[in-house]
Order: structure tokens, then sequence, then C-alpha cells
């Protein structure tokens, strides 16, 4: 039977090797008749609404129900039923590892190969291999736009990112005020990421200032999980907060975790991507939530009516893109509906900023910022925040 | 042996039922057996298709698709993904085998390969300036070196102190994946301040490509035959089966044991690091935590399944490249969760594990005894 085993083997290997062979002729024919220039540009041509077809990559399950990719897949839905399209012309892939190079590479050119003209990619490492794609001759006609990071180009490839760190203020507001009325100036947080990403430790910064904003006194400890999703090391990190005596947390990860922590201990918490206080009534307060189907609709309608370019989305509150989330009337500290409506208006006048020319990372040195008036630049806060602010520190 | 009589006796009070090694299975029975374990493994995947709603002979068929056929425009683009899923899987596969002959538990597949990139990526960061040849030569070289380093590590205490090697390499995984972790902290590897990545390889640093897909193809397969001939027509070789049925013989004849045990770890570890340099440099282009995709894992039963013969794992570790890459299809297609194709994955992966035990062992009912 070891031989038959082996001949069978054999045969498979030997049919691998001529149809990789084989694979190499016809991808030589391939590129002699595909003449250049017959691609249209991404776009730049119309395409009929019933034709169109979106794909999706999410880092954890569509299905799961409050946090990040429930965020992005709630805004895929919501475009597709504005502008009226069939579920067949969305496929979203879930579960890609986006530190896995060869399951995200798969997964953009099953894409591809189903025909898609438009790709989000959700999570931030998708961006390597999104740009190598968005490169490729053969997939001009494609428009690859990704969350979160910094790469683009000129021809098809964007990125699109929101002013979170506006809302983190204002749920800032709300945590330091409950913890003010539990006379306890300790928050804490469960980090994703350690202080190396700019998108967490930002807002982390922007929630400690929204809390310092109303209690300078209080101070905001982080406990980093290393992972985006990882709902049992959220919970323990969460736990280890509450032991240390923090009394509200906060969270960038991408459970409901921290929140349901929070509760069973009779402590309080702001959540994050979506409203968590069905979740955990009795100890979330508010979070900063997104609202993705603003951007997804948008570019789909300008893709459809070959309007797109290749500019980078970066949005806030003025769009309706972030939000904070309903207040929770049974959790949160007198006062604070009009602290955060105060806050909210001066952000969108301009008279708050909150990443002015005021921050002092916690070793004691003055951040210096290259935008307007000493403000933090979009490109300092997108991609230069790699350092605690004062009143924060490692558990 | 002596013990015959003994067991008999003992037998008549022991439990009703036990397990023993089938003897004496011919060649065909063998054969027959396996297919319909493979024949069962698809049904018992069709019965949980089926319960999710879906027509388990469509998702076969969108299986198959996904991996083979690809679009239109790129006809070629599915069986070139589904060759790089089974690429690093065979390679780790095959160096897994030359420690599990030796009855070395390495477990450390993981880490080796994520050393042997990281010691590849340090040449593709800091000297893409060498000639693409030199560069891409040093690469294999540090790669094998990296992993052959980290397999060694357990090994040495293995023999010096008799450690537990199963712990030992296990746990350096976690090591390997941490150092990656603090390096994406270092200005001088990491891509940009403010994001944890490591820096993008320059195509300098980049495998050359054959048919599409990275040239590791090739090696994979030249592999199997080196590690065929190795395994089984050298001394070397006939050194590891050896000391993997008996340390003790093959001290009594004359062996080398530590000696040998160092040499074949030093082995199989080179070969985990050629893979995850071959993963960084002909995939990734970059150094990752999750550069592994979990194959130090799941070539361990790859290599068990394949008896650790290295056309058989080529084999196996095609289906489970076909498997991978498929159900990706038919989760998107069929709009499943990503989860009950994994779900689809194990029952087939267990319904295997099933029928090799069937294969290999028989349930022994013992009469009762009517002595009189």
């Amino acid at each position: 039977m070891k031989k038959l085993m082996k001949v069978l083997a054999i045969v498979i290997s030997a049919a691998m090797v001529f149809s990789l062979a084989a694979c190499n002729g016809l991808g030589g024919k391939e590129e002699t008749t595909d003449e250049p220039g017959t691609l249209a540009q991404a776009g730049t041509v119309a395409i009929p609404k019933e034709e169109i077809k979106i794909g999706v990559l999410h880092i954890t399950s569509i299905e799961e129900t409050s946090g990040y990719t429930f965020a992005h897949h709630k805004g895929i839905v919501e475009m597709k039923e504005s502008l009226g399209l069939k579920d067949n012309q969305i496929i979203e892939k879930d579960w890609i590892d986006d530190n896995d190079k060869k399951a995200t590479t798969t997964a953009i050119q099953e894409l591809i190969d189903e025909g898609c003209h438009v790709i989000f990619a959700t999570s931030f490492n998708y961006m390597d291999t999104m740009e190598e794609f968005a490169a490729k001759d053969e997939y001009q006609d494609i428009v690859f736009s990704h969350c979160s990071g910094y790469k683009s180009n000129p021809d098809n490839f964007n990125n699109y990112f929101g002013r979170i760190y506006e809302s983190r203020y204002l749920a800032g507001i709300a945590a330091g005020l409950k913890a003010q009325e539990l006379e306890t100036p300790m928050l804490g947080f469960v980090a994703a990421q350690d202080v190396n990403n700019a998108e967490v430790t930002g807002g982390i910064n922007a929630w400690a200032l929204g809390i310092q904003s109303v209690y300078p006194e209080a101070k905001v400890f982080v406990s980093v999980t290393g992972s985006w999703y990882a709902p049992e090391d959220e919970g323990k990190a969460a736990q280890a907060l509450i032991d240390k005596g923090c009394v509200v947390l906060g969270q960038h990860s991408d459970s409901d975790a921290t929140q349901t922590v929070a509760e069973k201990n009779g402590k309080f918490g702001c959540g994050y991507n979506s409203d968590m206080t069905p979740f955990a009534k009795d100890a979330h307060l508010c979070a900063p939530i997104w609202n993705w189907g603003v951007y997804y609709t948008k570019a789909v309608s300008e893709v459809i009516n070959g309007e797109w370019k290749p500019v980078n989305y970066y949005e806030g509150m003025n769009v309706g893109l972030i939000d904070l989330s309903p207040l929770n009337p049974d959790t949160i500290a007198p006062g604070t509906e009009e602290k955060v409506a105060e806050a909210k208006a001066a952000i969108a006048d301009g008279s708050l900023v909150v990443f002015d020319d005021s921050l002092v990372d916690n070793k004691g040195n003055k951040i210096v910022g290259e935008g307007e008036d000493g403000r933090l630049s979009d490109e300092q806060i997108t991609g230069g925040i790699n350092y605690y602010i004062q009143g924060v520190e490692l558990l | 042996m002596t013990q015959t009589p003994l067991t008999k006796k003992a037998s008549a009070s022991e439990a009703p039922i036990r397990i023993a090694k089938r003897e004496g299975l011919s060649s065909r029975r063998a054969i027959l057996l396996r297919l319909l374990t493979f024949v069962m493994a698809i049904v018992a995947g069709g019965v949980f298709i089926a319960a999710m709603g879906q027509n388990p002979i469509e998702a076969y068929k969108l299986i198959l698709r996904g991996a083979f056929v690809g679009s239109q425009r790129n006809p070629l683009s599915s069986i070139q993904a589904t060759v790089i899923i089974f690429v690093p899987l065979l390679i780790v596969s095959i160096a897994l085998s030359f420690a599990f002959k030796m009855k070395f538990w390495n477990i450390g597949g993981e880490g080796q390969m994520i050393i042997g990139a990281t010691f590849a990526s340090y040449f593709a960061i800091f000297h893409s300036d060498l000639p693409h040849f030199v560069l891409i030569a040093l690469m294999f070289f540090a790669g094998a070196l990296g992993g052959a380093f980290w397999g060694l590590l357990p090994t040495f205490f293995k023999v010096k102190f008799d450690t537990n090697e199963t712990l030992f390499t296990l746990m350096l995984n976690y090591v390997a994946i941490y150092i990656v972790k603090y390096l994406e902290t270092l200005t001088s590897w990491r891509a940009r301040a403010g994001f944890a990545s490591i820096k993008h390889f320059e195509d300098n640093a980049k495998l050359m490509k054959i048919g599409g897909v990275h040239i590791g193809w090739l090696l994979a397969l030249i592999l199997i035959v080196i590690a065929y001939i190795y395994l089984n027509h050298t001394k070397q070789g006939y050194e590891i089966s050896v000391v993997g049925e008996s340390q003790a013989t093959a001290r009594y004849a004359g062996m080398n044991v530590k000696k040998i045990i160092l040499r074949t770890m030093l082995i199989s570890g080179a070969i985990c690091g050629l893979a995850g340099m071959i993963q960084v440099s002909g995939i990734d282009y970059t150094l990752s935590t999750g550069m592994t995709g979990g194959v130090g894992f799941k070539g361990i039963t790859v290599a068990w399944l394949a008896q650790l013969n290295p056309f058989v794992m080529a084999l196996i570790a095609a289906i489970f490249s076909i498997l991978e890459k498929g159900s990706g299809v038919m989760q998107s297609t069929l709009s499943i969760s990503a989860a009950a194709t994994d779900v689809l994955q194990g029952i087939i992966l267990f319904s295997f594990l099933g029928g090799e035990f069937f294969t290999r062992y028989t349930f022994v009912f013992s009469k009762r005894r009517t002595d009189k």
C-alpha cells in the first residue's frame, strides 16, 4: 500500500508541476493579448447600479454584535439599503487575520475574481497588501479603499478614517464626571495595542483630556491586550484595572468584554464602536461610535456615477461619520448631558480643539504641534501619537 | 515473548474490549480503508453543510472551484493562491518529520519559522543594496541559520539536562512572536512611527517567481525528494530511525545519540527557518507576527497523517490547501460565517484522524474464558 500511496503522491506532485508550468505559459499569453490602455481608470467610468459589485474584508465576524466589525458591517448594510443594491452585489469576507499576509492576499484576490469594482479593507495591516494590488497594471479599474492606514496612490487607492478622538473626548467628559461623582480619581483603559499605535494611543489621550477637563486630578491607567479582538484578554485586563481601584473603564478593543466586566464589578465604562448599553445597561455610560455607512454610501455612489477620486477621507462629527452614542440616563452623573452638549458645540464651532498646544507627555516633555496655532496636524494625529499624555500611565 | 501467558491470564479480568495494533493488513485493504475514510470525511462534512441549510454538493463544488478556477481576467489566481498555502505547509511538515522520526517532539515549527524569517529580514531591511542573487542567497542562509538556532536551543537543553522538548519548543514559539513585537517598536525596523509594523522589503529582496508563484514551490518539490532519500536511503537517515525506535539500541550499536539528535534538530529547525524566509521574501514582503499562518501546528497533523512519508505529506498538504483556499470562497459565496468553514475543516480532519485510527488499530473483544 505504501508503494501505491507513493505512486499516487508522485502523480499528484507531477500534476502540480505541470499545471504550474502551464500557468506560466498561459500567464505569458494573457499578457500579450491584454493590450495596455483597454482598462478604464478606476472611478472614471459610470457603472450601472445593477452591475456594481462591492467587496469587503473584515477582521472578525460579521455576526458579531457590538464591536468594530459590527460597526463596519452595519455601515455596509446601510449603504446597500440606501443605494438599493441586492445582497449578491456585496461580498463580505470575515475573519481575515490582518497579520496573515497569505490570508489577506487570498481574500483580496478572491474579491477581484468575483468581479468586485470596489474593495474596502477595514483593518490596519491590510494596508501593504492593498497597496500592492492597487499598483498592479491589470487592476487599475478597481477602487481600493483602506481604513485606518496612511498609504494611498494617486490613481485607484485611498484611505479613510475619522476624527474618532472628538467623540472620545466627549466620552471622557462623561467618564470624568462619573469618577468625580464616585469621588475616585482612578480610571482605566483597555487598549488593543501598545503606545506605538497612534490610533489607540491618540484615543486614550483624547479620552484622558476629556476626563481632565472636568476632573483635573484624575488618572488613567492603561492595560494593553496586544490584540484587536480578544474578549477573554479584554475581560482580564478590565478586571486587573478594577482590582487596581479604577471605577470607570474606557476601551479600544473590539468586543464588549470591558463593559460586561465593569458591570459585574458594579463599576462603569465607556464602550467603543457601537452603543454598548444593551450589553451592560447598569455600567455603560456612552460610547464613541462610528457611522461607517456615511462613508460607504458616499464612496460607492461616487463609483456608480463614475465620479470617484483617489482622495483620502478623514472626517468627523461634522458629517456624522462619528458620534457619541446616547447617554445612558441610568448611569451618568448629573450634569453630564449639559457638559457634553457644550463641548460638542464647541468642537463643532472650532472653539475647542482636542489636541491643542497645551499637550505634555507623561515624562514631562512638551509636545510641539505642527498644525495651526501649535495644535497637532492631522498627520501627527493619525501617525505621530506614540506617547501618553500627563495623567496617563501603564498599569 | 515471555509475557504471553501472563497477559492471557490477565485478560480474563481485563475490560471486555481492548485496542490492539492491526497486523498483517494487506496493502489493498489498507488503501480501501483509507479511501473509505476519505469518503466518510466528505460525507460527515456534507452532513454539517446540510445542517446549515446548504446543499452539500454545491458547497463542495464551490470549494473545488475556489481552489482551482480563477476569474476570467485572471484564470490562474485561484490555483496560485492554493499553491501559496501549500508551499509553507509542506516544507514545515517535512521539517517536522525529521524530528518526529527520531521521536523528538518538535512543536516549535512556528517559532523556528519566525526566527528564520527574522534573520532573513535583517538582510532584506539593512542590506537591500546587495546584488539580487547575493542578497537572496544570504537570506536563504540566514533563514536556515535562524531556524536552526531556534531548533537547537531546546535540543541543547534536552541532551544536556534532559529537559522536556515538547514544552520547551512550544514556549519558544511565544518568545519568537514577542521578539518580532519588540522589533516592531525599533525605529530602524519599523515602517513608520505610530504604527506597529515592520518595514516593507525592497523589490530586490523579493523572491523570484516561476509561474506567477514564488520559487518556493519548486524548492518544496525538490525537498520532498531530498527528504525521502535522506530519511530512507542514507546512513544518517537510518541513524535517526534507530534513535527513534530505541536510544539504548542506538547506543549499543555505537552511535553517538546526542550528536544525532543535535544534527537532526539542526536540519529540522533549518528547514523551518527556510520556510519562514520563503514566506517573508516570497509572499509577505515584511516580517509580522502572523506570518506563519499556523503551519507550524498544522504541519504536525500533516506529518503524522502521512506517517512521515514526504510524498504522502505532499498529498495531504495538497488536500488541506485545497480545503483551506476553497472554503474561503464557499464562505463568501454562500455568505455563511467563516467560523462555520473552520468547523467544516475540523470535521473533515477529525474524520481523517478517526479513520487513521481504525486503519492502524482494531478492537479486540475478549471472550469469556470457559476454563473448567
